[in-house]
Order: structure tokens, then C-alpha cells, then sequence
């Protein structure tokens, strides 16, 4: 059955904005999104709102509701309470560009940073052997829609923009994971790359990226952690720091 | 204020599965390309795949090879397939898969460590490579880190990552532009902020998908709204046979802002029955003749050949999407159906939950978070959903260059002729590889031997002032009633459904809309507006619309993804006819062409009696077209 629910949008641009209320029918079943495409066709012909698949499938409806970095698609409004009103706001680390819409463009260009994948030279193509244990770690990291909530969780730069340079955020440290997981890449330098260059170090495990992710990826556990032990064993390890010095291996 | 301008090689409008793979090729072979996308980087429709891409790679199954591939697509499409473009698809598809993986993807495996196949709709053999049921997303984002490589390697050798390939995100074109007859280029606008801007570049890619938005329930984003088609059409190049839509057998019905969200076949590959509120497994009523002999006509035997598949017929839950669509469609219109107008689809007597977790995951966080359904423990409500168009921009096989315009290529779904009147699952994600691929190989053999035409101020000017019209307007027609409007016309009269007296009716309707469409007005300014987004979809639409209720409407038979209750039954005579639409600057034409013939070396891979099931008796005697 459709009833009416209290709605507060935060409507505005970089150089002004706030928080409007308008109240909006919702029927049974239905997600933030919805409403808030129903408030745009009926109330506010221009309200600027990101979103695609509207299945939980492409990250692009990320924003903020009731102050939680969540996608709107996949977040029921029979969710909170009768009488509640419901809060949505943009992504709070990345600048504004109008209404619920943000400038999330520091995630390609993280994106770009990253050393890409090497396949070993000689294997030609069909010839690759992997057991489905060994790609199993991987395939969870490529499970990453790219909703970037982990990125604007993260309190490295959700409160200090001027960490942003020196620090790719839980999703692209979670792809150097990934390559350095993957049987097949030849890379050896991407633990040091991780520490030295993209701020894993900065990472103090609090698990906030993990608890919003849509896709339940243990971000922290089974990617950031493995990759901090990684480093310590390159670092740390005296044998391991001799023969680096001796033979003058790159990595490992 | 000063127009922005670019200048590039190849210009590719679509950041899905098939234009990435067009840049990739062309940007290997040293040119400089642009990517436009509407959306941001990454969240083009391809992400959205589930189940897999076909290629007979012959991991599972060694008896699998092109051939057999070859010969499933046509059945599948009820012979009105290209027969070029599936021969070229089914050869090439196993290369475009390995390539993935050398990109870095990660598929599935077999004990072997090969590439795992699973079975799929109209599939004789386990063809399709897959990730769980995120196959898309596996594509695309392998895709956009090879293009990132490639910029790397830019980097490293001009001091520019974007020297030689450059993504424009949350940019719509609303013009291809041409110059004596020649592309020259795109005008569009950035989505952003409502600025406008002009491309100049000697050849083009359209890779924008499909048109699912202009039906009501669909399993499309808000980005297929048919762009490539239209913008196809103005330019000059025609379509080839709108009238075939494919309605996925199962998309979610319950809840209603659930509707349409697609349930990927991979549940049915994976041992999912269909019953009716009866309890009844309905899909043994539904087999056509042309497919008896392949499926099981009992449930014992369907049941086993999930342990046995050299022994026994398949089950007919695997039939291909239009047959199985048409089926559920016909069981809630007796009566049995579920109160929200489905039927049920259980894989939670077939598989135990963890395997289920393991092998549809996206589905099972897809009922549960959705719908409050847990598919280790209940079935799922299922019916139909408005999911691809198998018509398209008419091209030439080989270059994928679309007939009639110089410079202009067009693959993926929104390429016609390679799935004629109906698409097998898993032929999307390889057509995209395959054809992406051969389109970037056509457009720089083009740019080759062309250079480029500059675009004169009166087509700017054109294209600027087309822009600037609806805010020009006051108190006009409001976007979001008219396309509810639309949607309800499609959904109505042109639907899974067809009949001729409904189908001019939707003629006369949507020409209607279309009239009033000219008098948008859109409220508030240029940034980040979607009422003025949405004002150029709507015009793709229309003309999409059009183009699919007028072939429709001429094609006097029922085959594939398109029903007429008025003339029920495939025609042998129809099967030689594709219908090509064409826009004169006001409406589109649709006009009957004769099918290209095989040739003998393709004829000959059928027994002449299933080919005496879809041709005429002289198509038959005759034995091939050489």
C-alpha cells in the first residue's frame, strides 16, 4: 500500500546548498531510489542524482542516507520507521557538483596509478593453467563495483583532504591486492609500491570500508591486512633485507 | 564563450563491452581515440551480464567447435541471422575469451585449470566462460584496466596518460555530424555541467547498446534509451528488423520497483525448473516441432541429463528465450499464474544452499535484499522482461561499417543481423569481443585511407541552437509524462504480443507523442539537469519506437522475438525478408530486402531436413547460394 514519507534532500552546488523537505508517496517494496526519482519527475524536474543499474550491480547510486555512505537502490525504505525522516545527502569526501551528485574523478585518476597487470611473456594465449583455489582470492576483489563508498568512508581523507595525494583508498589498495594475488602476474614490486607510494601504511584496520560495502567484500581482512603482513616480510625480514642488498633482486 | 573542441582518429560513442574492445583495437594499432560515455567509466549496461559468453572453446565438452556454435545461433535465431556475422562470431569468440584472460581476467575453472563453460539456453554443449553470475562486470573491468595499460605505456612515452586515449564520462552526443556525405565528427554536451561540445574525427563507433528504456518493464538501466539507433538513423544509415525484441523469460515481478530486474538464465543452466501455481513443470507442453528431437519430453529424462548429457535430450527449461518467454507468458494468461502475474522458478530442490551461494551469488543477495526471498529455501516469482533488441544498425559483416555512411561502424546490441530473430544467452558478451573488435580493425583501415573532413560552422550552429530549444521554451510538455506516455504504448500494443489493428494504433500514437515531443520545455539550468537529459532520450526513443511498431506492423508472421496473434506461426517465405528502416527527416520507412543466402560451405553444415523446416522448397533445392 502507498504511503507518504518525509523526505529531506540536500539540494544545492559547490557554491551553495541545504537540506529540503518534501514529502512523497512510497508503495510496498520500494528502495531510496524510487522516491527519490518520484520527488524528480513530480516535484523537482531537475534534481541531479547519479544512478544506472538500479540493481545493486554498478555503484553508481551512492550517497548518503541518514548520514551512512550506502547505495539508494539497495536500501529498502521500509527500512527505517514509520514516522522517520529519511536523509539524503551526497558522498561527503568528494567535492559537490550539484545535489546528490559528486566529483568522485579522484578514483580514476587512483585508478590510472596503479601498475596495470603483467602476463608472464612466454604463455600464449588458451595456454594459462589456474586452479579455481588459487583465482578464488582474486575473483572476490573483482567483485568491486566501483560504488566508491569505501572510498568516502575512510577516514583517512573523509576528514583530511590533504591525505588524498599520497593515498589510494581501501578500493585501490584492494586492487593491488588483487594483481598480487593473481597466480599469473609477474610483478614483484607491488607490495613496496602499495607501502611506499599509495599510503597502506595510513591504514589503521578500523573495518569501516568492509562494514559499507555493498558487494561484502572483506576489504580489510582478506585484502589490506594480507597485504600489510606482505610488506612486513619484505621490510622486515633480516635474511630477506641481506639478500636484497646481496643479489640485488627487486621485491621479493 | 568559446566552444570546446577535440580532435581524435576514431571517436567511440559507448563505454560498454563492445566500444572498449573498439578502442582497444584501435588504439593498438597507433591511433588516437576518444570513449564517450553517459554514465561514468565502468557502469555501462555490460555490467549487467550475468551468465556468461559463449565460444567453443571445448573445455567441458570437447565435441563443441565453431560449427556446432554456428549452427545453435542460427536455430536459435529462426534462420534470420546474418549468416557472415554468426560465422565470424562463432570462429572467433574462443580467441576474443583467451585474449581476456591474457588481459587478466579471471574465469571459472575446470579440475583441468582451463576456463569452466556452463550450459545455457540453445546451447548444444557447456560453451559459456563465466565468473559466477558477474560475467559482465569481469569483461568490463578487464577491459577498462587494458585501457589503462594503455595509457600507462602513453605515460611513459609522451609524459601523458591521455595522449592517445582519453575517456569522456558523463558526456551525451546528440549529433553525429557528416560533411559531403562523410563523417565528420559529434556534437554533444557534457552532462555535468550542460556545456557543449564538438568532436572532429574522420571515423566513428557507435557502441551505445540497446533501447530497453522505451518499454515499461525492462531489465535495462536508464541508458538504453536507443541513442546509437537514432543517432544512426539521422546520419543516413538504416536499421535492419526493429520488430525482433527479446523478453527475457525471467525477470523479477515481485516487488513492483523490483519488476523487470533480470534473473539470469544461469539459475535454469544450473538445474532451475519452471512450475505454474498448479505445481505443474509446464515447459514439456511448449516444445515446438523444429526443437523435438533435442529436448526431453519427460521429466526423468530432463532430470538426468543434468549427470548425463550424451544420453539424453535437454531439459525445456533451457529452450531458447523466446520460446520459454512465450510459454510463461501463455500460462499466466490461462490462469495459472501468481498473483503478481509470474510463475515460479526453484533451484532450491536441485542444488544444496551452499553450492547455490557459490554459483548464483548476485542472485541469491539480488531476492534476498529485494525481495525478502532466500532461493536456498523458496523458488523465485519470474516473467517476462523487455531485455535486447536484436535489430540494429544494418553493417557489413567483416568491417562492421554501417551501410551507407562513409565512417561510421557500429557494434554490439545496437549492431543488427548477427542475432536474427532471436538471441541464444551468452551470445551478447561474445558478439560484443568479436564485433567491438572488428569494428576498431574497420574504422583504422578506414582512417587509413581517409583523412578528415572539418565540420562547417552550420553544423554547429544546427546542432547548438537543437540544444539550446528546450530551455527556450515555456510551459511546454513535461519529459517524464511523455516518456510514461511511451512506455505504456510499447507495453500495450507492441508488446511481447503483437496484433496488426494494435500495432497501427501504436503507429498513430507514438507519431502523436513524437508531435507534442517537439514542444519540450525543460525547467532549471543546463548543470547536471535530467529533465533536460532526459528531453534528447526521449527523441531516440520515438524514433526507435516508431521504427519497431511500423516493422512490426509489415511482418505478417511470428518468429523469434516477435508474436502476432493475427498471424501465428513462422512463414518460410518471411525467413528470405529483412526489414530495413530508414528516416527521411520526418518519419522512418520500413521497406522489405531480400536475406543474403548462405553459401554451400555453411548450407552444408545442416541436415537438409532441419534446414527444410525454416526454407522454402527452392531455397532448399538450390543448396547454398555458390
Amino acid at each position: 500500500m502507498a504511503r507518504s514519507i518525509k523526505l529531506r534532500i540536500w539540494r544545492g552546488d559547490s557554491t551553495d546548498g541545504g537540506l529540503k523537505d518534501v514529502v512523497v508517496e512510497a508503495n510496498e517494496g520500494e528502495v531510496v531510489l524510487d522516491v527519490i526519482h518520484r520527488v524528480q519527475a513530480t516535484q523537482m524536474g531537475d534534481l541531479a542524482v547519479r544512478w544506472n543499474c538500479k540493481a545493486g550491480k554498478c555503484g553508481s547510486c551512492s550517497m548518503e542516507i541518514n548520514g551512512k555512505p550506502r547505495l539508494a537502490c539497495m536500501t529498502q525504505v521500509a527500512s527505517f520507521g514509520e514516522e522517520e525522516t529519511i536523509t539524503v545527502t551526497p558522498l561527503r569526501a568528494f567535492p559537490i557538483i550539484k545535489d546528490l551528485v559528486t566529483d568522485v574523478s579522484f578514483n580514476y585518476k587512483k585508478a590510472m596509478e596503479i601498475p596495470a597487470y603483467e602476463p608472464p611473456a612466454e604463455l600464449a594465449p588458451g595456454e594459462a593453467r589456474m586452479e579455481q583455489i588459487d583465482v578464488e582470492r582474486s575473483q572476490e576483489f573483482r567483485k568491486c563495483i566501483e560504488c566508491f563508498l569505501c572510498q568516502d568512508v575512510c577516514h583517512v581523507v573523509r576528514d583530511h583532504e590533504e591525505n588524498k595525494k599520497s593515498f589510494a583508498g581501501p578500493r585501490f589498495l584492494m586492487r593491488m591486492a588483487e594483481l598480487d594475488f593473481h597466480p599469473l602476474d609477474q610483478r614483484k614490486t607491488r607490495k613496496q609500491e602499495a607501502q611506499e607510494q599509495h599510503g597502506l601504511g595510513f591504514c589503521n584496520i578500523t573495518k569501516c570500508c568492509t562494514e559499507v560495502c555493498p558487494e561484502h567484500i572483506k576489504i580489510t581482512d582478506n585484502a589490506l591486512i594480507p597485504m600489510k603482513e606482505r610488506v612486513a616480510d619484505v621490510k622486515y625480514d633480516p635474511v630477506r633485507w641481506l639478500g636484497s642488498k646481496i643479489r640485488k633482486r627487486e621485491g621479493l | 564563450m568559446t566552444l570546446e573542441r577535440h580532435k581524435y582518429d576514431v571517436l567511440v560513442i559507448g563505454a560498454g563491452g563492445a566500444g572498449l574492445r573498439a578502442a582497444v583495437e584501435a588504439r593498438e594499432s597507433g591511433l588516437r581515440v576518444a570513449i564517450i560515455c553517459k554514465s561514468l567509466f565502468g557502469k555501462a549496461h555490460t555490467v549487467m551480464a550475468e551468465g556468461g559468453a559463449a565460444a567453443s572453446m571445448g573445455n567441458v565438452n570437447d565435441n563443441d567447435n565453431w560449427m556446432v556454435h554456428f549452427r545453435d545461433t542460427m536455430r536459435g535465431g529462426k534462420f534470420l541471422n546474418h549468416f557472415r556475422m554468426a560465422e565470424l562470431h562463432a570462429k572467433e569468440s574462443p580467441d576474443r575469451i583467451w585474449e581476456l584472460e591474457v588481459w587478466g581476467a579471471l574465469f571459472d575453472r575446470t579440475k583441468e585449470g582451463k576456463i569452466s563453460q556452463r550450459n545455457f539456453g540453445g546451447h548444444e554443449y557447456p560453451r559459456l566462460a563465466h565468473v559466477g553470475d558477474r560475467t559482465g562486470l569481469e569483461l568490463i573491468r578487464t577491459m577498462q584496466q587494458k585501457i589503462v595499460q594503455l595509457q600507462q605505456k602513453d605515460g611513459r612515452e609522451t609524459g601523458d596518460m591521455e595522449s592517445g586515449i582519453k575517456v569522456f564520462a558523463e558526456l551525451t552526443i546528440t549529433d553525429i555530424l557528416k560533411e559531403n556525405g562523410k563523417i565528420s565528427g559529434a556534437y554533444g554536451y557534457w552532462r555535468e555541467s550542460g556545456e557543449e561540445v564538438l568532436f572532429e574525427a574522420p571515423a566513428v563507433v557507435i557502441a551505445t547498446g540497446g533501447v530497453g528504456k522505451t518499454f515499461k518493464i525492462t531489465s535495462n538501466s536508464w541508458e538504453g534509451t536507443g541513442d546509437g539507433h537514432a543517432l544512426a538513423l539521422k546520419a543516413g544509415a538504416n536499421l535492419v528488423d526493429m520488430e525482433f525484441l527479446q523478453f527475457h523469460p525471467t525477470g523479477m515481478v515481485w516487488p513492483p520497483s523490483v519488476r523487470g530486474i533480470l534473473v539470469t538464465e544461469s539459475v535454469r543452466g544450473e538445474g532451475g525448473v519452471l512450475t505454474n501455481t498448479n505445481g505443474e513443470r509446464f515447459m514439456f507442453k511448449y516444445i515446438p516441432d523444429v526443437f523435438k528431437d533435442k529436448y526431453a519430453d519427460n521429466e526423468a529424462e530432463a532430470d538426468r541429463w543434468y549427470e548425463d548429457q550424451d544420453n539424453n535430450r535437454r531439459p525445456p527449461e533451457l529452450l531458447p528465450r523466446d520460446e520459454v518467454a512465450r510459454a510463461i507468458n501463455s500460462e499466466v494468461k490461462a490462469g495459472r499464474g501468481t498473483e503478481h502475474g509470474g510463475v515460479f522458478l526453484d533451484v532450491s530442490k536441485r542444488l544444496p544452499a551452499e553450492v547455490i551461494k557459490k554459483r548464483l551469488p548476485s542472485m541469491w543477495h539480488q531476492f534476498y535484499e529485494l525481495a525478502g526471498v532466500d532461493i536456498t529455501k523458496e523458488p523465485m516469482e519470474v516473467g517476462p522482461t523487455c531485455h535486447y533488441v536484436m535489430g540494429g544498425v544494418e553493417v557489413e559483416p567483416d568491417t562492421a561499417a554501417a551501410v551507407g555512411v562513409p565512417g561510421l561502424f557500429a557494434a554490439g546490441e545496437v549492431a543488427g543481423g548477427m542475432h536474427g530473430s532471436n538471441r541464444l544467452g551468452g551470445n551478447s558478451l561474445s558478439d560484443l569481443l568479436v564485433f567491438g573488435r572488428r569494428a576498431g580493425m574497420g574504422a583504422v583501415e578506414y582512417v587509413k585511407k581517409n583523412t578528415a573532413t572539418p565540420v562547417s560552422d552550420a553544423a554547429i550552429k544546427a546542432a547548438a541552437e537543437k540544444i539550446q530549444a528546450p530551455f527556450d521554451r515555456q510551459g511546454g510538455e513535461n519529459s517524464y509524462s511523455l516518456h510514461a506516455e511511451l512506455q505504456e504504448v510499447t507495453h500495450n500494443l507492441v508488446g511481447i504480443i503483437r496484433t496488426g489493428s494494435e500495432l497501427k494504433e501504436a503507429i498513430a500514437k507514438i507519431a502523436e507523442i513524437r508531435k507534442r515531443s517537439a514542444n519540450v520545455a525543460v525547467a532549471g539550468g543546463r548543470k547536471f539537469n535530467p529533465g533536460f537529459h532526459l528531453a534528447f532520450d526521449l527523441d531516440n526513443m520515438l524514433l526507435v519506437a516508431e521504427s519497431t511498431a511500423k516493422s512490426a506492423d509489415a511482418r505478417e508472421e511470428s518468429r523469434g522475438g516477435h508474436t502476432r496473434d493475427d498471424f501465428p506461426g513462422m512463414n518460410n517465405k518471411w525467413r528470405q525478408v529483412n526489414h530495413i528502416s530508414s528516416f527521411d527527416g520526418e518519419k522512418v520507412n520500413v521497406r522489405a530486402q531480400s536475406l543474403p543466402p548462405m553459401p554451400k560451405e555453411l548450407f552444408d553444415l545442416f541436415d537438409v531436413h532441419e534446414l527444410e523446416k525454416y526454407m522454402t522448397p527452392e531455397e532448399v533445392a538450390k543448396g547454398g547460394s555458390n
